[in-house]
């Protein structure tokens, strides 16, 4: 009975702090016009470095794979072992990647 | 780009006022919660202590995902892992089902949003100080710092004067990472995904699907396979 109402109070606390929070209101942003040149430049921007950050990552991750289809072929039974860590170092040059998409995204939001 | 789209939580009148991120948050919570108590309830059912049932039952699932969840922290850190489980798994379990969110129709991802993710990895980047606090005490800031006993003194002053903002500049950049790497990845797939369906709804995103399963998977394990990185980092002792 103590613990039924031990977690119905933590639920409770949850719900209070989370509502609390989220409720403060946020003032809308407004957009301010754009001269047509600087929005030339953006969209520029915004194309090439996904572009080159994507081919630089392309690259990156082909030379991983790659590495890691060696060492499979070498010994077949490590494969579990290899494909982990492989994963993992996927996701970190992935993340770089990412980071230029996001700046991308950020670009393309302020057009 | 502006898509109106139906939402679960817009059906909850006490939800709806709130940003998206957070009402869906809290509502992935509730279903975590859910799981989680009639997960408990199964663990006080002594019949099956011994030998599991051969049936795939809802507690063979959770033994999985626990099983796996405590192998990954006890292999990565060592001997002594068994008290970040609590963070760890709250955290993989937390990410990965907002991620997943993302997939099931009328659930937009909380991770779609930067104050999520940074509210993740703020805390993993808070914990590492706690546990190195707590595991060396003050003799924690001597990680910033660089000492070499066999130097004079002025060599090593200068050098710590030029380590020291590379070192702090290391460890602030890692939450920046951790969050940006989620909320990029998360974003992008569902951006994808709605790209395609715009395109053709019919069966052409559903290779665009299982891509976005696979990452929803990868990056929480990324996730938390850092935090754990660095966690270690900020309790190692020196051998030599």
């Amino acid at each position: 009975m103590k613990k039924f109402f031990t977690v119905l109070l933590l639920i409770g606390i949850f719900f209070g702090l989370s509502c609390t929070i989220a409720l403060a209101s946020e003032a809308a942003a407004e957009k301010a016009a754009l001269d047509p040149s600087v929005k030339q430049m953006i969209a520029i921007a915004a194309g090439f470095g996904i572009a080159i950050a994507a081919f630089g990552g392309a690259l990156g991750q082909s030379r991983g794979v790659a590495a890691a289809l060696d060492g499979i072929a070498r010994n077949p039974g490590a494969s579990g072992k290899i494909t982990t860590p492989m994963i993992l170092g996927l996701a970190l040059i992935e993340s770089l990647v990412i980071y230029a998409f996001v700046v991308s995204l950020m670009l393309v939001f302020k057009l | 780009m502006e898509h109106e789209q139906f939402t679960w939580v817009s059906l909850i009148p006490f939800l709806k006022n709130l940003p998206p991120h957070v009402s869906n948050a809290i509502m992935v919570s509730i279903i975590l919660l859910v799981i989680v108590v009639l997960a408990y309830r199964q663990l006080k059912r002594p019949e099956d202590d011994l030998v599991p049932s051969a049936r795939f039952s809802f507690r063979n699932l959770m033994e999985l995902i626990v099983e796996a969840l405590s192998n990954l922290v006890n292999e990565t850190m060592g001997p002594s892992g068994a008290k970040f489980m609590l963070i760890i798994g709250t955290l993989a379990l937390f990410i990965l089902f907002n991620n997943l969110s993302g997939l099931v129709p009328g659930f937009s991802p909380a991770t779609d949003n930067v104050n999520t993710t940074f509210a993740c990895s703020l805390t993993v980047f808070f914990m590492t100080h706690v546990f190195g606090f707590r595991e060396h005490g003050v003799k924690y800031l001597k990680h910033f710092v660089f000492i070499n006993p066999s130097w004079p003194w002025p060599a090593n002053v200068l050098l710590s004067i030029i380590l020291c903002p590379i070192e702090l500049i290391g460890h602030f950049a890692r939450p920046l990472s951790l969050g940006l790497r989620l909320f990029g990845n998360i974003t992008g797939d569902h951006l994808v995904t709605t790209i395609f369906f715009s395109l053709v709804p019919f069966l052409v995103p559903l290779p665009i699907m299982f891509l976005g399963l696979f990452v929803c998977f990868v990056q929480a394990f990324v996730f938390i396979l850092l935090s754990m990185v660095y966690f270690s980092g900020a309790i190692a002792h020196e051998e030599h």
